[in-house]
């Protein structure tokens, strides 16, 4: 229906019969006590000046990306030659893989003006179902087949644990933060029980060959297969049906429900769609390290959260960007190694993070404000 | 007039121990703007949400069109061609005005991929805007950033576009400026004049014997009165709200 609807719905009013009704009726198109008409043709140019700048301002992406070309460009000056070499650029890169990733379904859930603590459990937990299936059939010296059952199997185990919470969140209206958090307990629990609580090292030899270690043409594959889920997910927040309804939730979700938007089964398929690019960020952990690392990633969820905040989203949801993401990603990464580099203690890091995401929510409100009083 | 476009015939509806419809009519003639007025708790929201898809009645039905009807959703209710603006206008703050105009209604590019065909979208809005006579600095500027007019212009502008038959307009004109309402006010003249039946949920009773040919009165939950708004004045529609004055002008059994 929602196909159909507009072609009929949506012509009359600019076809024929409103030049019918225009005739008899007293007032002209362009009634003289429009607010303000004059006025704004007086100073159009100036206008849409002022409109660019302030879009600029406004913009989401544009303070990030401001913010990492400032800590580049000092770090480069100053240690000249020693930062932003191709090999620091792609130690970052491939550091981030896994984060970029979940990075990318946690903007769809900060968009819905949701949160998903889970991430870096959900991660753990696939990479163990993918890891325990692997031990039983071959274990390092397993062929592609196994390799791809054991891979489907951890991302299928990521979806159904994204969809369960989805459910927790829409259905139960349980909020995000106590639904996620419910999930990463549970998920940490259960990576424990089903390893008994020492890391599996059953990954198979070919898969850490390709996707931990291998390159194409010089480029990591961890990396690769970071920005391509990157780019093709900014394309479907940007440019389609799922991407709008994402916002739309996030921003007014009574006004999207009357609006006929199925909004309980778009928030599941959501956390779904995290659920399952933290198994995929799962398998990628699991290609890297050679170790299902059970308890290294604590925090994932608290530095994938600050880079989409960073990157602009609002946390009351219906704004955000992938662009923004993925610049709000770097920061952190950046800043690490650029610290590392100019011989500062790398602990400094932690500390700076903390206060630019807390700089960068109150700059989000900030901007909430200028922009609500024009 | 001939057969009313939509009506209700002893609709009731209870919420646990209140009333809120007890046996209600109401009829909406094509090309007319019909105010519907009553004291708060009269029923006036109750009945506008039963006629519009979000409550379903206890009792009575719902005729549109000489047919008998049974609307299960806001949805099902659009489905029929019957659109409403709401007070709160039901707007995504964060989406532009074209988004917001085909918001459920998107246009694709690519049907397949659900890509949405943002230019077309666009165009269209924007030709709805000229033909509310409205103009927006900039259709894909976020509606957070327009004035009050301007978002009720859109919420307006949404529901003319999809309305074949019926509109409600539940208070449309409170939070506007003199001007806005003005406006406001006309273009529901306008959208009259096209066959569709206009229904306006008031309580500024100057503006409702401005704007309206007829006003139907609801009181504790039934309507007590129906008046041609020529005919009529503040006093008289005041009287028949509180239940001050006896009723005269057609009481509601036809």
């Amino acid at each position: 229906m929602t196909a159909d609807a507009p072609g009929p719905g949506a012509g009359p009013p600019s076809g024929g019969p409103e030049q019918v009704v225009q005739a008899p009726g007293s007032a002209p198109p362009a009634p003289p006590d429009h607010g303000g008409g004059p006025a704004t043709r007086r100073g159009t140019a100036a206008a849409a000046a002022s409109r660019l700048l302030k879009r600029l301002a406004t913009a989401n992406e544009s303070w990030t990306l401001l913010a990492l070309i400032i800590l580049m460009g000092y770090f480069t000056a100053a240690a000249p030659g020693k930062f932003l070499t191709l090999t620091d650029l792609g130690y970052i890169a491939t550091n981030a893989a896994a984060l970029l990733v979940m990075a990318v379904g946690q903007t769809f859930v900060i968009i819905t003006a949701g949160i998903d603590l889970s991430v870096g459990f959900v991660l753990v937990l696939s990479g163990v179902v993918a890891g325990e299936y692997y031990l039983h059939h071959g274990g390092i010296h397993a062929g592609w087949g196994v390799i791809l059952i054991g891979a489907a199997l951890g991302v299928a185990t990521g979806c159904a644990w994204g969809a369960m919470q989805g459910f927790l969140v829409a259905k139960a209206k349980v909020p995000p933060l106590i639904a996620t958090l419910g999930g990463l307990g549970a998920a940490e629990g259960i990576s424990y029980l089903i390893t008994g609580g020492s890391d599996l090292r059953s990954v198979p030899q070919r898969l850490v060959n390709t996707i931990g270690f291998g390159d194409v043409g010089g480029v990591r594959w961890l990396i690769i297969i970071s920005f391509a889920v990157a780019l093709i997910f900014g394309l479907i927040l940007a440019y389609t049906r799922f991407g709008r309804y994402t916002y739309a939730i996030g921003s007014n979700p009574e006004a999207a429900r009357r609006a006929g938007v199925g909004v309980d089964r778009h928030l599941i398929k959501v956390y779904a769609l995290q659920g399952l690019l933290s198994g995929v960020a799962g398998m990628m952990s699991l290609a890297y390290f050679e170790t299902t690392s059970i308890a290294g990633h604590p925090t994932d969820n608290l530095t994938v959260i600050t880079a989409v905040v960073l990157g602009g989203a609002s946390l009351f949801g219906g704004r955000g960007s992938m662009l923004g993401t993925v610049i709000g990603l770097f920061i952190p990464a950046t800043l690490q190694t650029g610290l590392v580099i100019l011989g500062v203690n790398q602990y400094w890091q932690y500390a700076a993070i903390g206060m630019v995401l807390v700089a960068a929510v109150y700059l989000d409100q900030f901007r909430r404000r200028l922009r609500e009083r024009t | 007039m001939a057969e009313p476009l939509l009506e209700a015939r002893g609709i009731s509806k209870r919420f646990g121990h209140v009333q809120a419809l007890d046996g209600a009519d109401f009829s909406a003639f094509a090309g007319e703007v019909v105010a519907l007025i009553g004291d708060n708790g009269a029923g006036k929201s109750t009945l506008v949400k039963t006629l519009s898809g979000t409550i379903r009645p206890d009792s009575g039905e719902i005729i549109l069109e000489d047919a008998r009807v049974h609307l299960s959703s806001p949805l099902d209710a659009q489905r029929r061609g019957i659109e409403t603006v709401y007070q709160d206008l039901a707007l995504a703050p964060d989406l532009d005005a074209a988004a917001n105009l085909h918001l459920g209604r998107e246009l694709y590019l690519i049907p397949f991929l659900k890509v949405l065909d943002r230019k077309t979208m666009r165009d269209r809005a924007t030709a709805a805007f000229a033909d509310l006579g409205v103009e927006l600095p900039d259709v894909r500027a976020p509606v957070v950033t327009l004035s009050g007019g301007q978002r009720q212009s859109v919420a307006v502008a949404r529901a003319v576009s999809y309305a074949s038959k019926v509109i409600f307009m539940d208070e449309p004109t409170a939070a506007l400026g003199v001007v806005q309402r003005g406006r406001v006010l006309d273009t529901m003249r306008r959208v009259a004049a096209r066959g569709i039946a206009v229904i306006l949920i008031s309580h500024n009773m100057p503006e409702v014997l401005a704007v309206a040919d007829r006003i139907e009165v609801l009181r504790l939950g039934r309507r007590v009165a129906r008046y041609d708004a020529k005919a009529t004045s503040v006093e008289e529609l005041v009287g028949a709200m509180t239940g001050a004055l006896a009723m005269h002008g057609g009481e509601g059994g036809e």
